[in-house]
């Protein structure tokens, strides 16, 4: 069965969350297989000068270690990867990515939209982005370049997040394809990583 | 509003080249693209032809056009881990060997590092010790460093950081503070010369005990990391430390074998071999 009408053409998953994406995203990060198959690249709102300790927790319980990259670090296949405490993370041409310590936007440092927009530039029509619980408007914009350049776009339904703010936002600002709840979205995944198998 | 292209970025980086000789051509692209919007927006150009018209035409226009193009934001004691180890274990065994120390702050932008520095040393007694010297591309904000002069607002989060940096004593011994603006104590770089200096092609000045180029290469990609890297190793005596960002790293790099690192948490390394 293919629900969701998906195919192995997708080269990433860009997650982007805030205020109370904690959980969705650890149940996310335990639900998917071990050997899921396409990069995770997660943007979350965090503490700006607190360093160390999110990764630890988000690793406790996900498939693989949650690691932040370093600047112009290649992008690999199945790692999940999430952007470093105060700086902003993009992907480069060439599959890369570039950290920069620019002004905040939407008040964060990092900013979903610069990770998403970014993502969408280089992966096109080959990405899926998914936007879960948040309390500002972040990633709205992210969600928009997505679309625009023929990406998938997935938020976390309104009704199953802590706060709707972000997930509300983007599905004004433009066409989202599946608004799914957290299981929804583990669903998904499983499903999108059969295509690679 | 119409993305830019990256053949719109080549022409720029181009034009800049042949006119004024700085070249931003190996600049990190996802980066620079967005700076180069962000002066579209601030002058509200039309598009990035109109942009590269102004700055063929208006030298002046392509100073404030390098002040914007960069991204200055920095910290004093900007991970405050950091600095406990140089602190702890840099300055000290630089002094094992020498009575005096040489520092080069390569990208120094608005001089809260070099403050946070000479803070450092003042607290363990060997700023007298010190020869520091502290660039930047951008002529503004070289400026603004001289002047040691900052927003009141920025004072908490330094405070903060100086705090988990654990100094000997309170920020505040080394500022005043007068209708909103914080005056930094100007003796603390009675010592430090500030220079003009471009990192991509000016040229090898000095040799140095201790390089700080922190998040300065974050903005280029690995063509120029590769080049930069050279410069900044000619620019060390052997046995030299350089620092980078935090989220940086130099095993790519072809010349990664001349170091060693010394902390790799803080990104600290040792240069072993001319
Ligand atoms: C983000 S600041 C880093 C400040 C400080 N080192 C820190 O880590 O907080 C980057 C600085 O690098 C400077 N820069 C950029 N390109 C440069 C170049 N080619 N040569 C010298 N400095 C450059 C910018 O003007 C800016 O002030």
């Amino acid at each position: 069965m293919n629900r969701f009408k998906l195919h192995n053409r997708y080269k990433a998953v860009v997650i982007g969350g805030s205020a109370g994406s904690f959980q969705g995203i650890t149940r996310i990060l335990s639900g998917i297989p071990q050997d899921f198959s396409l990069p995770i690249i997660m943007c979350l709102h965090r503490l700006k000068h607190v360093r160390n300790g999110f990764t630890e927790a988000l690793s406790i319980k996900s498939i693989k270690p949650v690691t932040e990259p370093c600047d112009k670090e290649n992008i690999k296949k199945g790692q999940v990867y999430l952007a470093p405490a105060n700086y902003h993370m993009s992907i480069e041409l060439g599959n890369s990515f570039s950290l920069s310590t620019e002004e905040m936007v939407n008040n964060s440092r990092p900013a979903i939209d610069i990770t998403l927009e970014t993502a969408a530039y280089v992966y096109k029509d080959r990405l899926i982005g998914i936007l879960l619980s948040g309390a500002n408007r972040d990633g709205a914009l992210g969600m928009k370049k997505i679309k625009e350049r023929g990406g998938l776009t997935i938020v976390q339904d309104p009704a199953d997040c802590m706060i709707d703010t972000m997930p509300a936002a983007a599905m004004q600002l433009t066409e989202i394809d599946h608004c799914l709840n957290i299981d929804g979205i583990i669903r998904f995944l499983i499903e999108l990583d059969k295509q690679y198998k | 509003m119409q993305d830019i292209e990256i053949a719109d970025i080549r022409n720029l980086t181009q034009v800049i080249k042949e006119r004024y000789n700085y070249d931003f051509t190996n600049y990190a692209m996802s980066s620079f693209k967005r700076r180069v919007q962000r002066v579209i927006d601030l002058y509200k150009f039309a598009s990035v032809g109109h942009l590269v018209s102004r700055i063929k035409e208006d030298p002046a226009f392509f100073h404030d056009f390098i002040s914007e193009i960069t991204v200055n934001v920095t910290e004093m004691f900007r991970d405050p881990s950091f600095w406990r180890v140089v602190r702890d274990h840099i300055i000290p065994n630089i002094m094992l060997n020498h009575d005096t120390i040489s520092i080069w702050h390569a990208g120094c932008s608005s001089g809260e590092e070099v403050f946070s520095m000479s803070i450092m040393l003042k607290e363990m007694g060997v700023l007298n010790k010190a020869k520091i010297i502290a660039t930047d591309i951008d002529k503004e904000i070289l400026d603004k460093a001289k002047k040691g002069l900052y927003a009141v607002k920025h004072m908490d989060l330094n405070e903060k950081n100086y705090i988990r940096y654990q100094g000997t004593g309170s920020l505040k011994d080394y500022y005043e503070e007068r209708e909103g603006k914080v005056y930094m104590d100007r003796s603390l770089v009675a010592n430090v010369s500030w220079r003009e200096h471009n990192l991509v092609n000016g040229p090898v000045f000095n040799k140095f005990d201790l390089v700080l180029c922190r998040n300065v290469m974050i903005y280029f990609n690995q063509t120029l990391q590769n080049e930069v890297l050279k410069r900044l190793h000619e620019s060390m005596f052997k046995y030299g430390y350089l620092a980078i960002g935090s989220k940086e790293s130099l095993i790519w790099c072809e010349i990664a074998n001349k170091f060693i690192v010394v902390n790799n948490e803080e990104k600290i390394y040792k240069k072993i071999k001319e």
